[in-house]
C-alpha cells in the first residue's frame, strides 16, 4: 500500500473513531455515516437532525420564546381582540410560527461541515507539502499555508491539522463542534449550533422575525396597559380624544359613552374614522377670532353709555317715555323703522291715555315738530338714529342747557331723546306720573 | 447559494449506485487499486465549485489529455449551473423565505437536480471513457466537493509494472 510510505500520517488515527462503542451484538448491521461521524456533533432521527454536542442555551432560548408568546396570547390577546381588532392574534401567531420554525431550522441544520479527508487524500496532500522540503520526520510540521489569487487579491489558505485538508476560502474550524465549516460565521450558543453557509439564511430569518415579534408584543402590551389605565399620560389621553373627536368635558361627563349602559348613545360629532377625526380636529380649517381685539371703537358707542346712567331715574317714567316715544315714532317713522318697534307694547297703552289728556299733542302731524317736547323716545331702546333728529336739535337746543343737566354730555344731535327731565317739569304731564 | 443534499440518505437515491456498475465491479475484481489521483479545487474565481483542469502527470500514459480536460470542464460547467444566481434561484429563494424554508421538505432544489445530472454524467463517463482505460472517477460529492478522485487500477495480471511509478504532485499549489 502506498500510504505506508507517509509516516506522518497514521492510517489508524485517520480512521474515524465512532462516538460510541460498536454494537458487538450486531456485527452485520450496516452503519450509517452519522454513527461514525468524527466531529463532536450529535444526531437525531437517524441522522436527519444534527446538533452540537453542547446544545448551549437552546432550551433557554426556546423556553423564553414560548413563555413570552404564551403569556401574550393568554392575557393580552383576549382584551385586545375585544377592544381593537382580531388581527392582533393572527399577526402574532404568524410571527411566532416564523420564529420557532426558523430557530429549529438553524439549530438542526448542517451548517456546511466539510467532511474530513480520506486517508488517501490526506496522504496526497502531505506528499505535496513534504516533497519540496524533502523531510520525512515524525514531528508536527509548522502551520502550512497555500496562496491563491482570488479576484486580483492574494488569499492564504490554511491547512487544518484536524481535518487534514487545506481549508477552502472563508472556511474556519469550529473548536466547539470540532469541524471545518464552510463560510463560517460564528458558533451561536443561543441556537446551539454553528452558523455557516447552509444555515445562515435560517439564522437571519430567525433574528429578524424575533425582532418583529418582540416589538409587536411590546407594542401590544403597552397598548393594553394604556387602555386599561385610561391611557397613561396626558398626551396619550388627548391622542385618544382627538382620535374619537371628543372633548375632555364630554369624556368626563360621559355624554356619549352611555354612562347608564345605553349603547345607543354615540358621539354624533365623530366621523367614525380615526384618521378623519384626527384630520378634522388637528388639521381642520382655523376659525377666525370673533372678538376683534384691535378694531377701533365707533363714535356711537358713547351714546349707548348714557342710557345706562340715566336708566334708573327714568325707570319710573317708562310710560312717559313711551308717550314721548309715540311722538318720536310719528316723527321718525319714515326715517328709522327700528323706532317703531321701540315700544310697541307701551304704545297702545300709553296712546289712549295720552290721547285723552293731550288731545292737542297727539293728533299733531308727524312731520311737525312738537314745541313743548321733542321727540322723546324710550330709554329702553337707545338708538343710533338720533342723528336723524338734527331738525329737532335746532329748535330745542336751549333745553339741554336748562333741563338736562344731570344727563351725560352728549352730542348735540341727539339731545332730543333725552328730554326726560324737561318732560318731568312739564306740568301737562304731571298727571301721567 | 443553493444548498447541497441535506442528508446522506438522499445520495442513495442518486443513480450512482454500486449495483449498476457491472463493468466497473468487474474492473475492481480483476484489477487492484494502484493509485489515487486527486484533482484539487480551483479557487481563483472565489468560493464557487471549480476544479483545476491541469492534467496530472500520473495519467499521462493512461488517458488522452483532451478527454480528461473535457470531463473536468463539463463538470465545472455543471457546478456553475447549479450555483448560478439568476431568476430561478431568486424565485426559489423568495418562495422558500415566505414559507419559512418548509418548502425544502417538499420540493427538490435546483442544486439537487443538477447534482443528479452530474452523477449520471460521471457514471456515463466512467462506463464509456475511463473504465476501459482502467480508471474510475469518484463523484466529488462523496469527497465533500474538495477533490475529484480518480482511482487508477492495475490489471492483476500485470505484476505491478506501473505500481512502481512514483507519484508526483498532481496539482500545483
Amino acid at each position: 500500500m502506498k500510504n505506508r510510505e507517509y509516516q506522518q500520517i497514521d492510517p489508524q488515527a485517520l480512521a474515524t473513531p465512532p462516538p460510541r462503542p460498536l454494537p458487538e451484538h450486531k456485527p452485520k448491521r450496516v452503519r450509517r455515516k452519522w454513527e461514525v461521524f468524527p466531529g463532536k456533533n450529535r444526531f437525531c432521527c437517524d441522522g436527519r437532525i444534527i446538533v452540537a454536542r453542547q446544545s448551549g442555551v437552546l432550551p433557554l432560548t426556546l423556553g423564553l420564546i414560548l413563555l413570552t408568546s404564551g403569556l401574550f396570547f393568554i392575557f393580552d390577546c383576549p382584551f385586545l381582540v375585544k377592544h381593537l381588532t382580531s388581527c392582533i392574534p393572527a399577526i402574532g401567531g404568524v410571527l411566532f410560527v416564523f420564529v420557532v420554525i426558523s430557530l429549529l431550522q438553524t439549530s438542526f441544520t448542517d451548517p456546511g461541515i466539510l467532511p474530513r479527508a480520506t486517508p488517501e487524500e490526506a496522504a496526497d496532500i502531505e506528499k505535496q507539502i513534504d516533497n519540496p522540503t524533502g523531510s520525512s520526520s515524525s514531528y508536527r510540521p509548522p502551520p502550512r499555508t497555500k496562496e491563491v489569487v482570488i479576484n486580483q487579491q492574494v488569499v492564504k489558505l490554511k491547512y487544518c491539522f484536524t481535518c487534514k485538508i487545506f481549508r477552502p476560502p472563508r472556511t474556519s474550524h469550529c473548536s466547539l463542534c470540532d469541524n471545518c465549516v464552510e463560510r463560517f460565521d460564528h458558533h451561536c450558543p443561543w441556537v446551539g449550533n454553528c452558523v455557516g453557509k447552509r444555515n445562515y439564511r435560517f439564522f437571519y430569518t430567525f433574528i429578524v422575525s424575533l425582532s418583529f415579534l418582540t416589538a409587536f408584543i411590546f407594542a401590544c402590551v403597552t397598548t393594553h396597559l394604556a387602555l386599561i389605565w385610561s391611557i397613561l399620560g396626558l398626551s396619550g389621553f388627548h391622542t385618544y380624544l382627538v382620535a374619537a373627536n371628543l372633548t375632555t368635558n364630554e369624556d368626563i361627563k360621559g355624554s356619549w359613552s352611555g354612562k347608564s349602559g345605553n349603547e345607543d348613545v354615540g358621539n354624533p360629532y365623530s366621523y367614525n374614522s380615526i384618521i378623519k377625526n384626527c384630520c378634522s380636529v388637528l388639521c381642520g380649517p382655523m376659525p377666525p377670532s370673533l372678538i376683534d381685539r384691535r378694531g377701533f371703537v365707533p363714535a356711537d358707542d358713547s351714546v349707548q353709555t348714557s342710557p345706562v346712567e340715566i336708566e334708573l331715574p327714568a325707570a319710573k317714567n317708562d310710560i312717559n317715555m313711551c308717550t314721548q316715544g309715540t311722538k318720536g315714532l310719528l316723527e321718525t317713522a319714515s326715517r328709522s323703522p327700528l323706532l317703531t318697534s321701540s315700544c310697541p307694547q307701551a304704545k297702545p297703552q300709553a296712546v289712549p291715555a295720552v290721547l285723552e289728556t293731550l288731545p292737542e299733542i297727539v293728533p299733531s302731524p308727524a312731520p311737525e315738530l312738537p314745541k313743548t317736547a321733542g321727540g322723546h323716545q324710550s330709554t329702553n331702546t337707545p338708538h343710533k338714529h338720533h342723528s336723524h333728529h338734527r331738525s329737532k336739535a335746532k329748535q330745542t337746543t336751549h333745553n339741554p342747557t336748562h333741563k338736562t343737566s344731570n344727563s351725560s354730555p352728549r352730542p348735540h344731535h341727539s339731545h332730543s331723546s333725552r328730554r326726560k327731565d324737561s318732560k318731568n317739569r312739564d306740568p301737562k304731564f304731571s298727571s301721567l306720573r | 447559494m443553493i444548498s447541497a443534499p441535506r442528508t446522506a440518505t438522499d445520495r442513495t437515491k442518486l443513480p450512482y449506485c454500486h449495483e449498476s456498475f457491472h463493468n466497473l465491479q468487474e474492473l475492481r475484481h480483476s484489477a487492484s487499486l494502484a493509485n489515487k489521483v486527486f484533482i484539487q479545487r480551483d479557487y481563483t474565481d472565489g468560493t464557487v465549485c471549480k476544479f483545476q483542469t491541469k492534467f496530472p502527470s500520473e495519467l499521462d500514459s493512461r488517458i488522452e489529455r483532451t478527454l480528461f480536460e473535457d470531463t473536468v470542464k463539463t463538470l465545472n460547467n455543471y457546478y456553475a449551473e447549479a450555483e448560478k444566481i439568476g431568476g430561478q434561484s431568486y424565485l426559489e429563494g423568495c418562495l422558500a423565505c415566505l414559507t419559512v424554508y418548509l418548502i425544502f421538505l417538499c420540493i427538490e432544489t435546483r442544486y439537487e437536480k443538477v447534482l443528479k445530472k452530474i452523477s449520471r454524467y460521471i457514471q456515463e463517463q466512467n462506463e464509456k471513457v475511463y473504465a476501459p482505460r482502467g480508471l474510475l472517477i469518484t463523484d466529488p460529492i462523496e469527497r465533500g466537493m474538495r477533490v475529484i478522485e480518480i482511482s487508477v487500477y492495475e490489471d492483476r495480471g500485470s505484476s505491478g509494472s506501473s505500481s512502481g511509478s512514483s507519484t508526483t504532485s498532481s496539482s500545483g499549489r
